[in-house]
């Protein structure tokens, strides 16, 4: 059997890191670029650009960018107002897909292959091409609220959030991830007298934390870039999200340094999200194969 | 509180409920979010028009302009429309073939006086009307022109092709300089059109026929337009003008910095500019490249949806807004031109002897309409890719050729926009 030679180990290594670290360096530059600008003037953030110094502290560096930014748009308005619409709609979402996922795979009703082929054949379906027959439908609906029946959701929380509560691609990570799961569990709780609803809430579900935080990533990234939609059916500034937003800062003299603070501020919540569930989201990749 | 003042207090707030209740709401939507001085201003017009009057209440709500279009057309679709919204010049006609909008029954005598890019009319009838003007200028430095020995034309007597040609050679042989022009590669969309159709235009040509409006054939591929062509791309071939891969930074900050002579730049970067240099800058007039120097003209203007059950309210605002002190509000917060003489007199910078006082003349005089057709909007694309199509080296006929059947299938398609 053939002996690894130690150095040759430790050369392979150095080599391994270095890649690893060229990687994570072209990853983390654009970032690195946006919060750098963040905090110098315009010319001065146009000027590095030729330069190593876009990506450098360095030079007439203050906080007024962040000052501007929040006096040329309601910024945290804009920020709640994502951050509530991604949250509901991630959490109704996990419950509605896990449920709908759980149905598909462990009860056993006529036509739930053909139901399934169906939801996942939207998954090619783009947006766009349903957005107008869409906001046409939300136009006509009706709710009852505090001041009674009302017809058309526009310029609401829930016509941002109600269509994107089911969709195809959770309710597939889902399925695959519950198919996965032993049946021998399943059976054995049915055997013992388990309702289906407790075995969801207390078999399946707990087993479900990797497809969980990939299901939750995936939904948030997708609710919290929302840009179309809302501006489509939000004329109130209300209830505007943080990309719709971002178009307050593209005037016809473009202000660079407070775009870059305004998209250094709306990072901020994806970058907690996602660090909240690294770990799970790591593993269920590693698992499953799913790319975020 | 005893229970009489209790019942004083109910009366006279139910008097004031009945008072307020008795304005007629109007809704109203406006391009100008994000832009602090601008929303200003229209508040101030906004709550000075609620006061003077009981009739009517304007309710303002304002959009950032890179998604005002877009949401506008949302709303149409869902019926959504406000009373009173403000559109583009350019696509005005549009909107109005669209079913969007509906004729400004305001009294025309008001605007008799206004500069003509201001007034938006279509189909014979007027739909919309401008607080401003906006207008380009080949901006540079005194002291640049007469470095070289260049002349320094006048509205009156401003550069020929040949004289405009040859100024740019002998600025780029100087080696001072990037490049001798700045025409704004960088800044896509709307920008193509409306700076670079007027240089079309002079020699000649057009984006469409302006006789029918149903055939861009013949003014976008005729002998001029191809002339044209082969100027605009021997401006790149000749290292004249920074291509199509511009970065955006030396767009903004190329001229300040010294790296172009000359920039083909609006009246809202003339502040910054003024400030850099001062006395020393110059805004000059399009060059004559055989018809006549040309600039594009109209800018936003305000008019009342289709679906607004109170023309009559929404056009009263609208009237209220043209007086000159708010025309002369909008010109000095934000730089952009007045549409009126005596607005321009009551203007910082546009009165006679201002520093921008050059632009009014250059509006009044070298001003020109993009093609006032609801096609417009998909014409000024095909024309945007064809320019920067042959300023990357493709065949100038061939492209003007593809573009022509382009539009002309669009036209069709549309059973001619109504022409």
């Amino acid at each position: 059997m053939a002996q690894i030679d130690p150095s040759n180990r430790g050369l392979r290594l150095a080599v391994r890191y270095a890649v690893l670290v060229l990687i994570a360096v072209i990853f983390i530059f654009p970032l690195v670029f946006m919060v750098v600008s963040s905090f110098k003037p315009d010319q001065q953030l146009l000027s590095d650009t030729g330069s190593l110094r876009a990506f450098l502290p360095v030079g007439d560096i203050s906080f007024d960018n962040y000052a501007a930014a929040f006096q040329r748009a309601p910024v945290r308005l804009f920020i709640f107002n994502s951050v509530l619409v991604t949250a509901v709609t991630v959490v109704l979402s996990l419950l509605v897909c896990s449920l709908a996922a759980f149905a598909f795979v462990f009860l056993e009703w006529r036509g739930s292959g053909v139901l399934l082929s169906i939801i996942l054949a939207t998954l090619i379906v783009p947006f766009e091409t349903i957005a107008i027959p869409l906001l046409l439908m939300v136009n006509q609906l009706p709710w009852i609220g505090f001041d009674g029946l009302s017809f058309g959701w526009l310029n609401s929380y829930r016509v941002q959030i109600l269509p994107f509560v089911a969709d195809g691609l959770t309710i597939f990570l889902f399925v695959q991830y519950f198919r996965d799961l032993p049946r021998e569990l399943i059976e054995a709780s049915r055997v013992e007298g388990a309702s289906w609803w407790m075995i969801y809430r207390r078999i399946v579900m707990p087993l479900a934390g990797p497809v969980l935080a990939t299901a939750a990533i995936l939904k948030f990234l997708v609710m919290y870039n929302q840009y179309l939609w809302p501006l489509m059916v939000v004329q109130e500034e209300t209830y505007r999200p943080v990309m719709v937003g971002l178009q307050y800062f593209f005037q016809l003299n473009r202000a660079w340094g407070e775009i870059m603070a305004y998209l250094s501020l709306i990072t901020l919540p994806v970058l907690a999200f996602y660090f909240v569930l690294q770990r799970a989201f790591i593993s269920s990749i590693a698992s499953t194969g799913v790319k975020g | 509180m005893t229970r009489t003042n209790l019942m004083a207090g109910t009366i006279l707030a139910s008097a004031l409920a009945t008072g307020a209740a008795a304005q007629t709401e109007l809704s109203m939507w406006y391009h100008g979010a994000g832009n602090e001085v601008e929303s200003d201003i229209i508040n101030g017009i906004v709550n000075d028009f609620n006061e003077s009057q009981e009739e009517w209440r304007v309710s303002l709500q304002s959009f950032p302009q890179g998604s005002y279009n877009d949401s506008v057309i949302a709303a149409a679709l869902a019926g959504n429309l406000p009373d009173i919204l403000d559109v583009d010049g350019p696509v005005m006609p549009n909107w109005a073939w669209s079913g969007y909008l509906q004729p400004l029954p305001i009294d025309e005598a008001i605007i008799e006086n206004f500069l003509p890019g201001t007034k938006g009319e279509w189909d014979g009838k007027l739909y919309s009307i401008g607080l401003w003007d906006a207008a380009v200028a080949m901006v540079t430095r005194q002291s640049y022109l007469e470095e070289h020995g260049i002349r320094i034309p006048t509205l009156e007597e401003p550069w020929t092709l040949e004289e405009f040609d040859a100024a740019l050679v002998t600025l780029k042989d100087s080696g001072d300089f990037q490049y001798p022009l700045d025409l704004g590669m960088a800044w896509t969309g709307e920008w193509y059109p409306y700076a670079f159709s007027p240089f079309l235009q002079s020699f000649g040509g057009d984006i469409v026929d302006r006789e029918t409006y149903t055939t861009a054939e013949g003014a976008l591929n005729g002998d001029a337009a191809v002339e044209f062509g082969e100027w605009w791309q021997s401006l790149f071939e000749r290292d004249l003008v920074p291509g199509t891969s511009q970065d955006p930074a030396d767009r903004e900050n190329g001229f300040v910095e010294g790296k172009y002579a000359i920039s083909w730049n609006g009246n809202w970067a003339a502040m910054n500019i003024l400030n850099e240099f001062g006395e020393d800058t110059l805004f000059l007039p399009a060059p004559d490249f055989g018809n006549g120097p040309v600039i594009g003209a109209a800018s936003w203007q305000f008019g009342v949806s289709a679906s607004s059950e109170h023309p009559e309210g929404a056009a009263a605002f609208i009237e209220f807004a043209l007086q000159d002190e708010y025309l002369a509000a909008f010109s000095n917060g934000i730089g952009l031109i007045p549409p009126t003489e005596s607005a321009a007199a009551m203007t910082e910078n546009y009165k006679d002897g201002g520093p921008m006082a050059v632009f009014y003349d250059l509006s009044e005089s070298q001003a020109k309409l993009r093609p006032v057709t609801p096609g417009y909007v998909v014409a000024a694309k095909v024309f945007e890719k064809a320019l920067a199509d042959i300023a990357n080296g493709a065949d100038v006929v061939d492209t003007l050729d593809a573009a022509v059947d382009e539009i002309d299938a669009d036209i069709e398609r549309n059973q001619g926009y109504g022409h």
